[in-house]
């Protein structure tokens, strides 16, 4: 199950997408994700369908890889797409049977609410397939620091993610280790109802926040002694910069935007 | 100039519900000069990382003063000065690098003091060069050994451009060759750039190597001096749970006879060698040696064919980590498994009580092949002990956590109870502990109670891996007699994945030594041990003082090269002088 989300994973690359600054990745996500919700029309839909192919091209990231990443989004894609077609009160009635009723309007709602979280998901893993944990934390703290300014800790949170990045293949190391050592004392994690379930993690869990708290007292340690103290005085060695390619990216961007908005707002009305 | 100059130190704090303050450290003076390479020892909880903890200001002084190159830590804007000049490296690699990749890690500390991005650049080189880690720039320290994590973590604080190093326990967690490496390292930046070196450690093999040791004791610093003149007083080290080389041990016990009148306690190897072969000078050679092969047959209890396992096989990662192994082990046994870091013990071991299954071949154990119901009967049968096993204690009393596993074979109350009595009397725990806390313990009873935890299950077989892992000498010592009691009161079969070879060499009967997934060699401890080029090459060690009479051995061909203890070396000397 967990090998299957392709969300959160990095694949080494030398792409345009891979080569862009994770700021203008993080900005144009988020704007292509507003226009998913937007689009009201099939040329809105055909539009974002071909964008988001041009992003699994240029981004270089295996196409069958991110789509396996739906899979586990299946199931939710599949009640969305039932509960639009069986409670969309549309007009054009195809079968009805009492009070249940499917509507031309209902499937194509269903439709589209699917294609739009697909899009969502799929742009969220090109963004995250081709941009490092570390730069995209980096993005969001250069993003977020306008808020330092009304007291928001912005390099705190920042800080904080990337440690999380950092600790976790290491818990997931240590989650094995301490599952197979109580098994070893005979725990059983496999049998029994949910609740006899839930409870034999508990040998599990304790251990495991005992030891992160351990963890985090130690390296709250070492992190001073290596003269940490917030980002008073702290310069980067790798700093952001924006190059050509974003340049590129943004002109093809603010083009498409346009081509976009026009379809969506005057070609409609 | 002196770099540390530590005056009259005291610290106490208090603990919870306890109205008596705990003093951590009591009247400690002692001055470091620079470019000095100094060993602190002492043994778990003797005050040695608090000390530690107050050379660069991370706890300050309740009474006297720290005093590093002429800043005085209680002077908090000069703080960072001091941690700039002296940095720390800790005891677990994991819990002290930062970033997601090497190179990001090492960059930490400069950013930390605002410095250029393009001097940052060069001194991440320049620092990961001295560590000799400059190939794994662009790595995740999740993906690096032990030794290798903790040699990046060295190069974070030579970014900083410091004058002293201090080393917290650094080497403890570390298998002997990341050992090697670390200490290396160190003696290099000490001759080479002069750095000044702070090294706090229980192993005093490390120690040796060190201009001048400082023992400490409760708190105290209770000796002082170069490491022959510490070693000589080998009666005080023992008394407070430390112990001294094997060379130097041997030398001592010869003294002690009266068969070497005068000279130096040797510390190191190669000093050992030179005094020993002055000793030998005129050997008697016509005495012949018999080997006594006592070899132990029997009622198999393990009986592994052809077994091979794969990780992550069919993706890019897949790792072949056992590769058609064959092992037997009888009734009784003391087996003994080493070999590299990544040489397939571990997963050996976990075949054994059915947590991994067979890729290919059988495992056979009391009879019962590992598959889905016999599981269970399995596990009571094989009792698997990991590295610090301390980290699975969760119960809030001592008493449940032992009967975890107890509890679910629906034994009658009367039985855990006498069980459990048992188990304490045998890991040698007082009665009084069972109704505490087990986060309340020291390091070393900790582990008492975690293998408590699995002895009484009463296991056929008792399988450890590093059981001795961290603790001084006087708990490591502890935990083999216990273990060697067990195996002859009960009978019990004890298997022992470790890389601590003298301990392997005084417990175990037979060993099998693995390399790249296979066992490369299953003999009794002697012979394996006697084919030290063979084990050098694949990069294992022997004993120091299996080494000692090897060397000898090229010297004097009638003295034995299978010396395995410091008494089986003592008797061969005075059998070789005869006396």
């Amino acid at each position: 199950m967990l090998k299957n989300i392709t969300l959160g994973q990095y694949i080494p690359g030398k792409s345009i997408l891979h080569r862009a600054d994770p700021r203008t990745k993080m900005i144009w996500t988020l704007l292509i994700m507003v226009s998913v919700f937007i689009a009201n029309n099939v040329f809105g839909y055909v539009m974002l369908i071909a964008l988001t192919a041009i992003a699994l091209l240029t981004g270089e990231v295996p196409v069958k890889h991110t789509l396996r990443g739906l899979k586990p989004l299946l199931i939710i894609l599949i009640i969305t797409a039932a509960i639009n077609i069986f409670t969309y009160s549309g007009q054009t009635v195809l079968w009805s049977l009492g009070t249940v009723k499917i509507t031309l309007e209902g499937i194509m709602h269903a439709v589209a609410i699917t294609i739009r979280l697909s899009m969502i998901v799929i742009m969220g893993s090109v963004l995250t397939l081709t941009t490092t944990p570390i730069a995209l934390t980096d993005g969001i703290e250069s993003l977020l620091s306008p808020l330092k300014k009304i007291k928001v800790p912005v390099h705190e949170m920042a800080m904080m993610m990337s440690i999380a990045l950092r600790f976790i293949p290491t818990l997931m190391e240590e989650t094995d280790k301490i599952m197979k050592a109580q098994a070893s004392r005979g725990a059983d994690f496999d049998t029994g109802n949910i609740l006899q379930k839930a409870k034999s993690f508990i040998p599990v869990l304790i251990p495991l926040f005992v030891s992160a708290f351990k963890r985090a007292e130690e390296l709250a340690t070492a992190m001073e002694s290596r003269c940490y103290r917030g980002d008073v005085g702290r310069t980067r060695m790798k700093k952001l910069a924006y190059t050509g390619v974003d340049i590129h990216i943004s002109i093809f961007m603010v083009l498409f935007m346009a081509i976009f908005i026009v379809s969506t707002f005057v070609l409609v009305s | 100039m002196e770099a540390i100059v530590v005056n009259d130190l005291k610290y106490e704090y208090y603990i919870r519900g306890n109205r008596q303050p705990v003093i951590a450290l009591n009247e400690i003076s002692f001055t470091v000069s620079e470019g000095e390479f100094i060993a602190i020892v002492g043994k778990n909880g003797s005050g040695k990382s608090t000390l530690a903890k107050h050379l660069n200001g991370l706890l300050l002084p309740y009474e006297g003063s720290v005093c590093v190159f002429g800043r005085y830590t209680s002077a908090q804007d000069l703080i960072w000065d001091i941690r700039r000049t002296l940095g720390m490296v800790f005891q677990n690699p994991d819990n002290q690098l930062v970033a997601t990749t090497v190179e990001e890690d090492v960059a930490f500390g400069p950013e930390n003091l605002g410095i250029e991005p393009d001097e940052i650049r060069s001194r991440v080189k320049e620092s990961l060069k001295k560590v000799n880690m400059e190939g794994f720039i662009e790595h995740s320290p999740h993906m690096l050994s032990g030794g290798q994590k903790q040699r990046i973590a060295i190069a974070g604080v030579l970014a900083m451009h410091p004058k002293c190093l201090v080393l917290d326990e650094a080497t403890s967690m570390l298998d002997p060759e990341g050992r090697k490496d670390v200490i290396s390292i160190l003696k290099k930046l000490n001759s080479e750039e002069n750095i000044t070196i702070v090294l706090i450690t229980h192993h005093m093999n490390e120690a040796a190597q060190a201009d001048r040791i400082i023992v400490m004791d409760e708190g105290k610093a209770v000796a002082s001096g170069k490491p022959d003149e510490i070693f000589t007083e080998y009666k005080l080290l023992r008394q407070i749970g430390l112990d001294i080389p094997q060379v130097s041990d041997l030398y001592v016990r010869m003294k002690n006879e009266g068969l070497i009148k005068n000279g130096k306690i040797p510390v190191l190897i190669d000093e050992a060698e030179q005094v020993f072969t002055n000793v030998l000078l005129n050997p008697k050679t016509d005495v012949n040696y018999n080997t006594d092969t006592e070899r132990k047959t029997g009622e198999k209890i393990i009986d592994i064919k052809n077994l091979s396992y794969t990780y992550m096989a069919g993706t890019p990662y897949e790792r072949h980590a056992l590769k058609d192994v064959s092992l037997t082990v009888y009734k009784g046994e003391k087996l003994g498994i080493i070999g590299h870091t990544g040489s397939g013990k571990s997963t050996l071991i976990q075949h054994l009580n059915g947590l991994l299954t067979p890729a290919a071949g059988t495992v056979e154990v009391s009879g019962i092949i590992p598959k889905g119901k016999s599981l269970k009967e399995l596990r009571r049968k094989v009792g698997l002990i990991f590295q610090n096993p301390e980290d699975q204690l969760f119960e809030e009393t001592v008493e449940k956590d032992i009967a975890f596993g107890l509890k679910k074979m629906g034994l009658p109350d009367n039985e855990v109870q006498r069980r459990i009595n048992e188990a304490i009397l045998i890991t040698g725990l007082p009665a009084d502990i069972l109704k505490k806390s087990p986060f309340e313990l020291s390091g070393g009873q900790k582990r008492r109670v975690a293998i408590a935890g699995v002895i009484v299950m009463e296991p056929d077989i008792l399988v450890l891996d590093e059981p001795t892992a961290g603790l001084d000498p006087q708990g490591s010592a502890g935990i083999y007699e216990f273990l060697s009691n067990l195996n002859k009161s009960k009978n019990t079969t004890i298997i022992i994945v470790s890389h601590t070879m003298e301990d392997i060499a005084r417990f175990c009967d037979r060993i099998a030594v693995m390399e790249e997934g296979k066992i490369i060699m299953l003999d009794e401890t002697r012979s394996v041990f006697s084919n030290k080029e063979y084990l050098e090459k694949i990069g294992l060690d022997v004993p120091q003082i299996t080494e000692l009479f090897y060397r000898l051995n090229r010297k004097y061909q009638n003295i034995r090269k299978d010396i395995l203890t410091v008494q089986e070396g003592l008797d061969e000397m005075k059998r070789i002088m005869g006396t």
